[in-house]
C-alpha cells in the first residue's frame, strides 16, 4: 500500500516571501520621519551626548522588551491586534479595538505629512529652486511684503503650500494643489498595500534600502561643507548637567516608545506572518538596534547641514555690517574682512561711537545661529531647504532629500495600513468573497476623503493637535495594557512555554524582569508624568499672522474650547475602548451564565490557535 | 579690476553716452560730466554741466531719468551689476521671474500619476486574471471528482480486476494451516 505525503497544514495566510522581507518590514515601520527629524532635536537640546544616555537606558528598558513581546503575540496567535487580544482573554479585545483605532487616526494625518513631501519635491526641478526667490508684489517695484518681512523659505512653506490661516477656527478653503498631491499620495499608498504584504513586501525592498543610501550621500556631502563640524560639535558635546533635568528622561522615554511605533498593532501584524518557528527574540533586539543606530547615523549629516546653514547664515550677517561700514567710512573694498571684522569693530566703536551706533549693525552671533532648533517639519521644509539653496547642484540635493523623506514616511506607513487591514481581513463581518484588492482599496479611499479636511488652510494645525493627542497617549495606555495583559492576565508561564516552542529558548531573567516589573512600572511613570505636563499649561500653538506685531515671530495662541474638546476626545477615544469591550464581555458572560445551557469557555494556548 | 584714471574716463564717457542718447542732444562731451570727491571705496558725485547753456549743470531729473534708460548697459560697461554698481537714489525695477507657460510642478505631477495609475491598472488586472486562473482550476478539478464516482481500487497503480489470481502464484506457506494459528 502506497502512504500519501504527509500534507503540511495550510490555513490560507500569507507568508513573508522570506525572512528578510519580514525584518526589513518591521525596520521600515520603526525607522520613520521621527528618525529624522526629532531626535536629532531632542539630542541637541538635551545637552548633546549625554542624552544617549537615558536613551540607550529607555531602549533597554522599554523599548526592547516591548517590542519583543508584540512580536511574539503575533508570531503566536497568528491574527491582528483585534483578533490576538480577543484571542487571549475576551476582557482585553478593547486593547486590540484600541490599536486598530491609533493606527486608523494615524494613518489619516501621516499620508498628508506625505503629501507635503510629494509637494516639495515635485517642485524641485525648477531652476530656480521656488523657495529661494521671493516673488514680486503687484506693482513691482519690490518683493511681496510677507516674503520680504520672513524668508522666502518661510513664504513657500507657509505661503505657497500650506496657505495658512492665522488661527485654527479659520478653516479657510482647501487647496487643490495639495489634494492633487494627497490624491497622489493615496493612490501609491494602495499600489503598495493592494494584496497586503504580498505587495508591500516587494516595495519595502525600495522604501526601506534607499534611505540609507541617500542619508550616506548626505552623511559625504554634508562632512565636506564648510562649518560642518561646528555643527557636530555642537551636537555631540556633552553637557551632563541636563541629566538632572527629569523632562529629559521623559523626552527619551517616550522618543524611544513613539521611535519604535509600539503599540500601533502594526507589529503584530507583521509578525502574525511568520512561520510557527521563529526566532522573534534575535528578530526584536535586531530592529530595536537597527532603529537607534539609524536614528544616531541621521543625525550626523542633519547637524552637519546644521553647522553649515549656522556657519553661512553668520557669514552674510557678518558680511552685511561690514558692507554698512565699508558705506559709511568710504574705507576701500576689503580693508575689512571676516576674520579681522572684531579688531576693525573696536576700533571704530571708540573712534566713531555715534556712528556705529547710527548704523543700527545687527549682532552677529555663531552660537545664536546654531542654537536655532527645530524640530518637526520645520527642521525638514524650513531648515533644510534653505541650507540646499546654499549647496552648489541645489536641485540634485533636493530631489533627493524629498524622496528619501518620502521612503521613511511610506514604509512606516505600510505598518500603519496593516495594522488597519490585518483586523479588518480576520473580522468576521467582512465576507470571504471581497477580494483584497476591493477592501484595501475602500480603505484607501476612505481615508483619502477624510484626509481632505488637512488640506483646508488650517490642516497644518489640525495635524499638529492629531500628533499631539492621537498620536501619543493612547498608545502608552494601550502598550501597558498590552503589557499587563500578557504578563498577568496570559499569564507570563504560558507565554514563556509558547516562546519556548517559538525560538527554542526559555525566557531569560532579562525578560521575565523587564516584562514584569520594570516595563509596566516604567510606562505607567511615563504616561503620568505625560499627563501632568499637559495639564500644567494650557494647551496653545504657535500661528503663523502675517498681521501680527513680532511677524515673522509666531504668534502664541490659546486652543478655544470646542477645539480642546476635540483634543481630549482624540487622546480618549482609542483608550476609552478597553474598558468598553471588557464591560460588555463582562455583560455578555453574565447574561450567558444566567443560561442552562452554559459552557465555560475553553482554555487557550497558543498551539491550539493554529487549529 | 582697480580703479584709476581709465576707468574714470569710462564712466565720464558712459554718462556721456547715456545723455546724449536721452535728450538726443549731440552736444555732451566727456569733458561736462565732472567728478568730486573720489573715494577710497569708490564711491564720488558727479555732475553734468550743459555747454551750450553758459556751464550751468543739468538738473537731476534729467540726469537720473537718462541714467534709468541705459541702466543696463551702463552696467555691463563695467562688468558690475545693479547690486554692485549703485547709484542712490535710483531703485531699479526688478524684473519678474521666467515663468514658463505650464508650471514645472504640474508636469512632474502628471508623470507621477500616470505611473502610479498604471501601476494601480496592472496590479487590479493581475489579480482578476489570477483569480479567474483559480475559479477555473478549482472547477475542472470538482468536474474531475464527478466523472470518477466509481471508486478504482488500485494495487501499487495495477487495478484490482487486472490482477487475476489466476495468473498469479499462490504461496503455500501460508495455505490454510489451522492447527499452527491459535485459536480465539
Amino acid at each position: 500500500l502506497s502512504v500519501p505525503p504527509e500534507i503540511p497544514k495550510e490555513d490560507g495566510r500569507p507568508k513573508w516571501d522570506n525572512k528578510f522581507q519580514y525584518i526589513l518590514s518591521c525596520i521600515g515601520f520603526a525607522v520613520g520621519l521621527g528618525n529624522v527629524w526629532r531626535f536629532p532635536y531632542l539630542c541637541q537640546i538635551h545637552g548633546g551626548g549625554a542624552f544617549l544616555i537615558p536613551y540607550f537606558i529607555a531602549l533597554l528598558f522599554e523599548g526592547i522588551p516591548l517590542l519583543y513581546l508584540e512580536l511574539a503575540l503575533g508570531q503566536c496567535l497568528r491574527k491582528g491586534s483585534i483578533g490576538a487580544w480577543n484571542t487571549i482573554s475576551p476582557y482585553l479585545g478593547g486593547v486590540g479595538v484600541g490599536s486598530w483605532m491609533v493606527s486608523v487616526l494615524v494613518s489619516l494625518y501621516y499620508n498628508t505629512v506625505l503629501t507635503w513631501v510629494m509637494w516639495y519635491f515635485i517642485n524641485s526641478f525648477q531652476e530656480p529652486l521656488p523657495w529661494s526667490v521671493c516673488p514680486l508684489n503687484e506693482n513691482r517695484t519690490g518683493l511681496n511684503k510677507e516674503c520680504y518681512e520672513s524668508t522666502a523659505v518661510n513664504y513657500f512653506w507657509y505661503r505657497k503650500t500650506l496657505n495658512i490661516t492665522p488661527d485654527v477656527t479659520e478653516s479657510g478653503t482647501l487647496q487643490w494643489w495639495l489634494i492633487l498631491c494627497l490624491a497622489t499620495c493615496w493612490a501609491i499608498v494602495y499600489v503598495c498595500t493592494i494584496r497586503g504584504i504580498e505587495t508591500t513586501g516587494k516595495a519595502i525592498y525600495v522604501t526601506a534600502i534607499f534611505p540609507y543610501l541617500v542619508l550616506t550621500i548626505f552623511l559625504i556631502q554634508g562632512l565636506t561643507l564648510p562649518g560642518a563640524t561646528d555643527g557636530l560639535a555642537y551636537l555631540f558635546t556633552p553637557n551632563l548637567s541636563t541629566l538632572k533635568n527629569p523632562r529629559v528622561w521623559l523626552d527619551a522615554a517616550t522618543q524611544i516608545f513613539f521611535s519604535l511605533s509600539l503599540a500601533f498593532g502594526g507589529l503584530i501584524a507583521f509578525s502574525s506572518y511568520n512561520p510557527p518557528k521563529n526566532d522573534c527574540e534575535k528578530d526584536a533586539v535586531t530592529v530595536a538596534i537597527v532603529n537607534s543606530m539609524t536614528s544616531l547615523y541621521a543625525s550626523i549629516p542633519v547637524f552637519s547641514v546644521l553647522g553649515f546653514k549656522a556657519t553661512t547664515g553668520y557669514w552674510d550677517c557678518l558680511d552685511r555690517n561690514i558692507l554698512s561700514i565699508i558705506n559709511e567710512f568710504d574705507l576701500p573694498e576689503e580693508s575689512i574682512m571676516r576674520q579681522n571684522y572684531t579688531t576693525w569693530i573696536s576700533f571704530l566703536n571708540s573712534s566713531y561711537p555715534e556712528k556705529i551706533a547710527g548704523l543700527k549693525l545687527k549682532s552677529c552671533d555663531f552660537q545664536e545661529f546654531l542654537d536655532q532648533s527645530v524640530s518637526g517639519t520645520g527642521l525638514a521644509f524650513i531648515i533644510f531647504t534653505q541650507a540646499i539653496i546654499l549647496m552648489p547642484g541645489s536641485q540634485a540635493w533636493a530631489v533627493l532629500f524629498f524622496v528619501m523623506l518620502f521612503s521613511l514616511g511610506l514604509s512606516s506607513m505600510f505598518g500603519n495600513i496593516e495594522g488597519v487591514f490585518t483586523p479588518l481581513l480576520e473580522l468576521r463581518i467582512i465576507s470571504k468573497s471581497i477580494p483584497k484588492e476591493l477592501l484595501s482599496g475602500i480603505i484607501c479611499l476612505i481615508c483619502f476623503l477624510i484626509a481632505l479636511c488637512f488640506t483646508l488652510g488650517s490642516g497644518s494645525y489640525w495635524i499638529d493637535i492629531f500628533d499631539r493627542y492621537a498620536g501619543s497617549l493612547p498608545l502608552l495606555v494601550i502598550a501597558f495594557f498590552e503589557v499587563i495583559g500578557v504578563v498577568y492576565v496570559y499569564k507570563i508561564k504560558r507565554f514563556s512555554k509558547d516562546v519556548k516552542r517559538m525560538t527554542g529558548r526559555k525566557l531569560n531573567l532579562y525578560w521575565q524582569i523587564t516584562w514584569r516589573f520594570i516595563s509596566p512600572l516604567l510606562l505607567l511613570i511615563v504616561f503620568v508624568a505625560f499627563v501632568i505636563l499637559q495639564i500644567q499649561k494650557s494647551p496653545s500653538y504657535a500661528a503663523w499672522n502675517p498681521k501680527y506685531e513680532g511677524f515673522p515671530m509666531k504668534e502664541e495662541k490659546v486652543y478655544p474650547p470646542w477645539v480642546l474638546a476635540i483634543c481630549v476626545l482624540l487622546a480618549i477615544l482609542p483608550c476609552v475602548f478597553v474598558p468598553l469591550v471588557a464591560l460588555f464581555q463582562l455583560i455578555k458572560r453574565m447574561r450567558r451564565s444566567k443560561e442552562p445551557s452554559f459552557v465555560p469557555p475553553e482554555v487557550f494556548s497558543c498551539q491550539g490557535a493554529n487549529g | 579690476y582697480t580703479w584709476d584714471a581709465n576707468e574714470e574716463y569710462l564712466f565720464k564717457a558712459m554718462m556721456a553716452f547715456a545723455m546724449r542718447k536721452y535728450s538726443r542732444k549731440r552736444t555732451t562731451q566727456i569733458s561736462n560730466v565732472l567728478l568730486c570727491n573720489v573715494t577710497d571705496r569708490v564711491s564720488f558725485w558727479f555732475v553734468v554741466t550743459d555747454s551750450s547753456k553758459n556751464v550751468t549743470t543739468v538738473p537731476g531729473s534729467e540726469v537720473e531719468a537718462a541714467i534709468r534708460m541705459n541702466r543696463h548697459r551702463i552696467s555691463s560697461a563695467f562688468l558690475l551689476s545693479d547690486k554692485t554698481l549703485q547709484f542712490l537714489k535710483i531703485t531699479s525695477t526688478l524684473s519678474p521671474p521666467v515663468e514658463p507657460s505650464t508650471p514645472v510642478w504640474l508636469i512632474i505631477f502628471g508623470v507621477v500619476l500616470c505611473l502610479v495609475v498604471a501601476g494601480i491598472v496592472f496590479l487590479v488586472v493581475a489579480g482578476i486574471q489570477q483569480r479567474k486562473k483559480k475559479n477555473k482550476e478549482s472547477t475542472e478539478r470538482e468536474n474531475l471528482e464527478e466523472k470518477g464516482e466509481v471508486a478504482v481500487t488500485v494495487e501499487n497503480g495495477i487495478p484490482c480486476e487486472a490482477l487475476d489470481l489466476k495468473t498469479g502464484h499462490v504461496n503455500g506457506v501460508f495455505a490454510a494451516d489451522d492447527e499452527r494459528f491459535t485459536s480465539l
